[in-house]
């Protein structure tokens, strides 16, 4: 049953909000033993959650639209009194004394929390593998990753163990994964949702959204979420538009552009060796099934109205390498106030930069590393204009191009990953390999821009494909739209499995 | 070493002092800098903290508008333009400091390009003024309470996120004493436009000093130390002086300082090295993205101009073209800071000599609450003086009584049986005196200035006892120097 079923079942007294609840967490006990999606599953609480929906429902008081929805929240949210550990040891034993903007926001809405889901430590990969607690699997082929970092909510929304989730997206970890397992995921403009709460990767680039079953589904809880919050100085001090009334409008008259330097092909391995032909030509490594899948996607559009073309936005190739730069240079010192000072892990020592150091050393995984010194390098003195100041000049000009392909397009179209799910361990040992997962979903990040994934059929090997909308700033009305556009014209495919 | 301490404001010979400081000032906001704690000195140890003072994951800084318009007002009392300004992350780990980067502002601050001009007229050029956060504050408990030999460390985070500005002098300073000064004048202006107390003792204002030296005549900045731990006006004096000679020494002996941060030892009054420039931390700065810009409007600065005060060296200006700045540039500048020079303005408008007035609010009016002092009640007081109608001590007293009572002075004067001893009375009773002392009087005839100046000393105090102080110390001098033939 999709969210929105849910909520009108409970809404209707069809069904109680505690019944619902039951069957999720029944759901969960039974199938995420396989999975892996959730480091901690809130029965009590989702339950009693649940008991208050119904008691309100059965004083006739009024309640929200996700009144007695489950909703998994991706671990690094924080939750008041409830472990938030971002999949990294370096959080053991930590309990927020507060609870995240969007938290409180899908509760004042009725929203039934289930649990927190698995990711990569800190938000920082594209499989869920680089979790202190495990892996995430697949849903749909247990012995793929099911993408990262928010996999775990996004496994679980594909599992069916929560009508709803949240996730965080810095470089397309909600996308990603949701285009990996056959659901819909969607990062707002940059400043729409709240980020407080969320515990930083990259500040400039982190946004909070939803993943759903459906587009409907992921409209509802957008909805629920966006908005102003006094709390977040990046936060838009202006009403969303609401997004959910337009999803029937259809595309007729909309100037869809397909991104060419995004719908590249070509073998990944030779983007590695740097024999990536000529250097206007796109990005390379998205799979023939995977471009296939965007083709047919154009087509539907057009069948359904909109006017498609192809075009050029030849700075979205630097996308990799700027946020390569960016990302780990926030990071690096985000990241610098786990030093066992004051919460979670601590390893003792002689003195406190020693015990800083032991902490630090124990507390971390190795990706987590790797970017915390990729991104001090980047901003070291001598280096900051040569790595981190390029970067932001090569964000400015995506900015420009992107604004200036929104002149002649309505909305930009192309892959979100470039292939469909990988094997478990197939990239672990090539951070390199593992990036480029990314590179299509990146510039959003760089840009700011709203863009979300939607299923539309399945690549060679029956596993989900999911495309990918790009829009302008504030255009989630219009995103949400051609979304819901492309869902109703998608092949039949495993969209559950 | 040949410099003694203690000796201020002299060089060896064809040395010039170049010293420019550093200042931050702690603003008297009601609130953190980026979250809605107290701003208060003093109370149980981490009892003002929230998420974000505490750097807690998820938590993010909202900047306080309010601090951001107390250090734009410093800036426009410094004549400093305000400009667009970002803040930037300082990132280095400390264990006091909660995100373990510390939000300043770097390339783009909110202040740039003031100046200040000293009671004697030199000007010290502002480089910056900008706004930042404060850190916790670290207390090293064990054996010797030094950082390398505690047992452990506390560390109280109620500091933490308090909102600073910095003020960063140009090397415009060529004296210890100019140094001192330029604090005193810096803290003047804070207490007049009210954005801070301005304690050097409590912390709420701290001053480091950029030390260097050249040969007189040249213009080149040679190679400076930055003086910490300076935890008082005395301390700056003493220390800029030793490092000045260190420096000095140094140079002579073919030898050159090394760039440092270095330490003011007050016990032993030296200066002993930390941090060398090679070992100096890469603080990383760039933007911090939790923040927006700030940009000021022309409007908004417009209102803070409007809203200033009469500065410091205004007030010291009235009180020069009332006539009483001319007495000494020390005590036009307590009065200011004390806020009594618009009382001694009043009191000389109705007719009070200047000088004195001005000497008698400073030396004996150093109260909290001198409300009951009106303008007419002093001028009458210093007129009572002048008029050689009741002495310098008998005046005190009154002003005293008048600060409690606010009584009229010549009532109070009568009351108490006030009258200064009539010119014949005392004459007798100074050549009474010279005549008990004639071994002083030779003395006194025949000494230098400092020998006399302290054997007048010696017969104002035996008239004095004879009087039982009824006599005026003022009138006695003359009558001794008289007597001695000097006039």
């Amino acid at each position: 049953m999709t969210a929105l079923g849910v909520a009108a079942a409970v809404a209707s007294g069809e069904r109680t909000a505690r019944s619902v609840a039951e069957d999720y967490l029944e759901r969960i006990s039974e199938g995420d033993g396989g999975i892996g999606a959730f480091n901690l599953v809130l029965a009590e609480q989702a339950l009693a959650d649940a008991d208050r929906v119904d008691a309100a429902l059965g004083r006739g008081e009024p309640v929200g639209p996700l009144a007695g929805v489950p909703v998994a929240l991706k671990d690094n949210l924080c939750t008041r009194g409830i472990p938030t550990t971002c999949s990294s040891r370096m959080l053991e034993g930590w309990r927020p004394p507060y609870s995240a903007t969007v938290v409180d926001r899908l509760r004042a809405v009725g929203a039934v929390i289930v649990g927190k889901t698995n990711l990569d430590e800190f938000a920082m990969g594209s499989s869920t593998e680089n979790s202190a607690f495990g892996p995430t699997r697949n849903p749909h082929d247990t012995s793929r990753v099911p993408g990262g970092s928010s996999g775990g909510s996004a496994a679980a929304v594909a599992a069916g163990f929560a009508a709803l989730a949240l996730g965080s997206d810095t470089g397309g970890s909600i996308r990603q994964p949701a285009a990996l397992c056959g659901v819909v995921g969607m990062k707002p403009t940059y400043g729409r949702v709240s980020r407080y709460g969320l515990v930083a990767f990259a500040s400039s680039l982190d946004q909070i959204g939803p993943f759903g079953a459906t587009v409907a589904d992921a409209a509802a809880c957008y909805e629920a979420i966006a908005g102003h919050d006094p709390l977040d100085s990046t936060s838009i001090d202006q009403p969303p538009e609401p997004v959910g009334d337009a999803l029937t409008d259809g595309v007729e008259g909309l100037r869809v552009g397909v991104v060419a330097e995004l719908c590249g092909g070509g073998r990944q391995e030779a983007h590695r060796n740097g024999t990536n032909g000529s250097p206007a030509s796109g990005v390379e490594g998205v799979a023939g099934d995977v471009l296939s899948r965007v083709q047919d996607a154009a087509g539907a559009l057009e069948q359904a109205g909109a006017e498609v073309r192809t075009v050029s936005v030849p700075s979205a190739v630097l996308g990799l390498s700027a946020y390569y730069l960016i990302a780990p240079a926030e990071a690096s010192s985000n990241l610098a106030r786990y030093d066992g000072v004051r919460y979670g892990l601590r390893v003792d020592a002689a003195n406190a930069a020693e015990m800083n150091v032991n902490t630090r050393t124990a507390g971390f995984g190795a990706e987590v590393k790797r970017r915390i010194m990729l991104g001090t390098y980047a901003l070291s003195a001598g280096y900051y204009d040569a790595f981190y100041g390029k970067a932001l000049r090569a964000r400015t000009l995506m900015l420009q191009e992107f604004a200036a392909v929104y002149e002649d397009v309505d909305v930009l179209l192309c892959p979100t990953a470039p292939t469909t799910a990988f094997e478990l361990g197939a990239k672990t040992s090539d951070p390199l390999l593992m990036y480029l997962n990314d590179v299509c979903t990146i510039p959003s990040n760089l840009t700011g821009h709203p863009a979300i994934s939607v299923p539309f059929g399945s690549g060679d090997d029956g596993l989900p494909v999911g495309v990918q909308v790009m829009g302008p700033a504030l255009s989630e009305r219009l995103i949400f739209r051609v979304a819901a556009a492309l869902e109703r014209t998608a092949p039949g495919d495993g969209s559950t499995p | 070493m040949s410099g003694t301490p203690e000796r201020e404001g002299t060089l060896a010979d064809g040395w010039e002092l170049v010293v420019g400081l550093e200042v931050h000032v702690e603003l008297s906001t009601a609130t953190k800098l980026f979250c809605g704690c107290a701003n208060r000195f003093g109370d149980e140890p981490n009892t003002n903290v929230c998420p974000v003072c505490l750097g807690l994951p998820g938590s993010l800084p909202v900047v306080n508008a309010a601090a951001v318009d107390f250090a734009m007002r410093l800036g426009r009392a410094l004549g400093c333009e305000v400009r667009p300004a970002v803040f930037a992350r300082k990132n280095y780990f400390y264990p006091d400091m909660p995100k373990d980067y510390q939000i300043s502002q770097y390339d783009q601050p909110t202040n740039t390009d003031g100046c200040l001009e000293l009671p004697d007229g030199h000007v010290v050029g502002i480089e910056r003024a900008h706004i930042e956060e404060d850190t916790g504050k670290t207390t090293h408990v064990g054996t010797g309470g030094r950082i390398h030999d505690a047992d452990y460390a506390l560390v109280d985070y109620n500091r933490a996120g308090v909102p600073l500005v910095e003020i960063v002098s140009r090397p415009d300073i060529r004296t210890a004493e100019q140094a001192r000064t330029y604090v005193r004048e810096l803290r003047a202006i804070l207490l007049a436009i009210g954005v801070s107390d301005a304690r050097m003792e409590e912390g709420s204002m701290r001053v480091d000093a950029n030390v260097s030296v050249r040969p007189v005549g040249s213009n080149e900045l040679r190679t400076r130390c930055e003086i910490k731990n300076l935890s008082s006006l005395r301390s700056l004096g003493r220390a800029i002086a030793f490092e000045a000679d260190r420096h000095v020494d140094l140079w002579s002996g073919g030898e050159r300082p090394r760039q440092e941060t270095r330490h003011w030892d007050e016990a032993q009054g030296r200066t002993t090295p930390g941090r060398s420039k090679e070992d100096a931390e890469d603080y990383r700065y760039f933007q911090d993205p939790d923040l927006v810009p700030l940009a000021p409007s022309a409007d908004q600065v417009a209102a803070i101009d409007a809203a200033l005060p009469v500065l410091p060296a205004a007030r010291r200006a009235g009180l020069l073209a009332a006539g009483v700045g001319a007495v000494s540039a020390e005590e036009s500048a307590l009065l200011v800071e004390r806020d009594q020079d618009a009382l001694v303005r009043a009191a000389v408008e109705v007719g009070a000599d200047p000088g004195l007035t001005a000497t008698r609010v400073c030396n004996d009016l150093a109260v909290d609450d001198w409300s009951k002092v009106t303008p007419d009640g002093l001028a009458a007081l210093i007129g009572l003086e002048t008029s050689g109608q009741i002495t310098a001590t008998q005046a005190k007293q009154v002003l005293a009584e008048m600060v409690e009572a606010g009584d009229d002075p010549a009532a109070i004067a009568e009351r108490r049986g006030f009258q200064a001893m009539a010119g014949d009375d005392l004459a007798a009773t100074v050549d009474q005196v010279i005549a008990g002392n004639p071994e002083e009087w030779q003395r006194f005839c025949s000494g230098d200035d400092a020998a006399r100046k302290k054997l007048s000393g010696f017969f104002i105090g035996q008239v004095m006892r004879a009087t039982r102080g009824q006599a005026d110390g003022g009138a006695v001098n003359r009558l001794l120097r008289g007597r001695a033939e000097l006039f």
